[in-house]
């Protein structure tokens, strides 16, 4: 009858050694009460982070100049999610991951129009204005070959926007109801309004900020924040938090990634960092099946320093 | 009923299962491996004890609802205490890991408990990220929105919303922990009814 061989990084030798007093009731109770004593400490010593939220209403009023730009980006189509791509529009086939086209294949499940969702149908849910009524009249009546030409006509004198006596000013001609519209959005925001349209466009009821967060997320005002926050993703961004707080360290190879070549110049960097961490995820997962990987610990030795008492005994 | 037609049931083989893999001294064991001596054993009870502390504080989070610490210098305090215990779970968790790395602790029958216990971690990540966007406040609208590129770029985005507060609050408070916590069960059980992994053999030569 054959034996298998004793494989040292798969099988364990059989311990028939001594045996010590061990409460592992009395060591849980310990552990919890030394642990939610150094947590009380913590929390008394050093609180935690609440930044206010922003809102529409206070970025608009904090950078109105800011604000009526994303405004016409999101008309022009020029803002981050107006060329986002899957799950919230097609205007971009996302990124790749060799041949794969992860995000397009998922296809668009969260739709977002960034002219209809974040300019035309908040003002419309306006109260009656003769101008924005006339203004949105004639938009909707337009062609979308004269809504082109009037935003492209904005569109070329807003590198000179100016903001003064409540009034957004570009020097642009043929630029059709856009003025109106922008100027209106603009107030709008100022107002609080616009933040409360985005939120409750679905209905009475909503725990959805998707609408809000991205057109936030198109201006400058909140990452400008952020940068002083230093949140930036070239700071590490994602992994820390306002004020000075650990945050998700536990996130660091996943940040880490973002920092280095090639990853820190490329156009696929979110989905080949995610693929990256997901196969490192696996090896970790899989460490006990992969010759090689499990024999680490037992070549390293490091083991000795754990057992050390065993090992000197 | 006959002893065999009882013997057959379901629920007494379940029993005997049960009790067969992991009878009383197992489970509450009141000795262990003189081997099992080291500072490096603390991080895994470490770990429970964090993790009580988290659901502790988040169920008081929980009673008073999302908004509530940002109004409430009690909310606050409690808000600090779920962060705090939170740093702690993730540090002595990690710690645990390496720990267990380096003493190869699936040898001997024991990679499922390895294995649990990698899906934990990765389970507590998400649990973690969950609650960062979930915190209604400035921070969770950066990492939120920041976050979504990356998880977008995979599709995932597609059903997993991280700009839908609604729908992350409930990823954070039930599906996670409820994953988290069943994992941590099944990973605590596997090291009792495996035990804890001995020694290797090395020049001292066959365990004693």
């Amino acid at each position: 009858m054959s034996t298998k061989p004793f494989r040292p990084d798969v099988d364990a030798p059989k311990y028939e050694g001594k045996y010590t007093p061990y409460d592992i009731i009395r060591e849980g109770t310990i552990a919890i009460v030394v642990v939610g004593l150094l947590v009380i400490l913590l929390a008394t010593l050093f609180g935690s982070p609440d930044e206010r939220a922003i809102t529409i209403k206070t970025w608009s009023n904090a950078d109105p100049i800011d604000f009526a730009t994303t405004a016409l980006g999101e008309l022009n189509g020029t803002t981050i999610t107006a060329q986002y791509g899957a799950p919230y529009n097609t205007a971009a086939p996302g990124q790749n991951l060799g041949p794969l086209k992860l995000a397009q294949f998922a296809g668009v499940t969260i739709p977002v129009n960034t002219v209809r969702d974040f300019v035309i149908a908040p003002l419309t849910s306006q109260p009656y204005n003769k101008n924005l009524s006339a203004a949105l009249s004639q938009w909707k009546g337009a062609s979308a070959a004269q809504q082109s030409s009037w935003v492209s006509n904005y569109t070329k004198g807003a590198s000179k926007m100016t903001w003064s006596n409540g009034t957004i000013t570009v020097p642009a001609t043929n630029t059709g109801p856009v003025p109106t519209m922008i100027n209106s959005l603009t107030a709008m925001a100022r107002s609080g309004a616009l933040d409360q349209a985005l939120v409750t466009g679905g209905g009475f009821y909503t725990t959805n900020y998707t609408k809000p967060l991205l057109f936030v997320a198109d201006g400058t005002y909140l990452a400008n924040l952020a940068q002083k926050q230093h949140l930036l993703g070239s700071q590490w961004g994602m992994m820390n938090e306002t004020g000075s707080y650990p945050g998700q360290a536990w996130l660091w190879l996943y940040t880490f990634w973002y920092q280095v070549s090639p990853f820190s110049s490329s156009s696929n960097a979110d989905v080949q960092v995610s693929a990256l961490m997901g196969l490192l995820s696996l090896l970790l997962l899989l460490v006990p099946f992969i010759p090689g990987l499990r024999s680490i610990p037992r070549k390293v030795k490091i083991y000795r320093l754990i057992w050390r008492e065993y090992y000197h005994s | 009923m006959s002893t065999a037609e009882i013997e057959r049931q379901w629920t007494t083989r379940l029993r005997k299962r049960v009790a067969g893999h992991l009878p009383p001294e197992k489970l509450l064991p009141d000795t262990q491996p003189a081997y099992v001596s080291s500072w490096i054993y603390v991080f895994g009870v470490t770990t429970i004890a964090a993790l009580t502390m988290v659901i502790l504080s988040g169920i008081i989070l929980a009673i008073r609802g999302p908004q509530w610490w940002h109004s409430s210098s009690i909310g606050h305090f409690i808000n600090s205490t779920h962060l705090w215990s939170v740093e702690i779970f993730f540090f002595a968790m990690i710690v645990h890991l390496w720990g267990k790395f380096f003493m190869a602790a699936w040898r001997g029958g024991r990679s499922l408990t390895w294995v649990t216990g990698v899906v934990t971690f990765l389970a507590s990540v998400g649990t973690a990220f969950t609650g960062y966007v979930s915190q209604t406040n400035f921070d969770s609208q950066w990492i939120s929105t920041q976050a979504k590129d990356g998880i977008n770029a995979t599709g995932v985005g597609s059903i997993f919303n991280v700009l839908n507060l609604g729908q992350m609050l409930m990823w954070h408070i039930v599906l996670l922990p409820l994953a988290a916590v069943l994992l941590t069960t099944i990973h605590v059980l596997l090291v009792r009814v495996k035990g804890v992994v001995p020694p290797f053999e090395d020049e001292k030569g066959a365990t004693k």
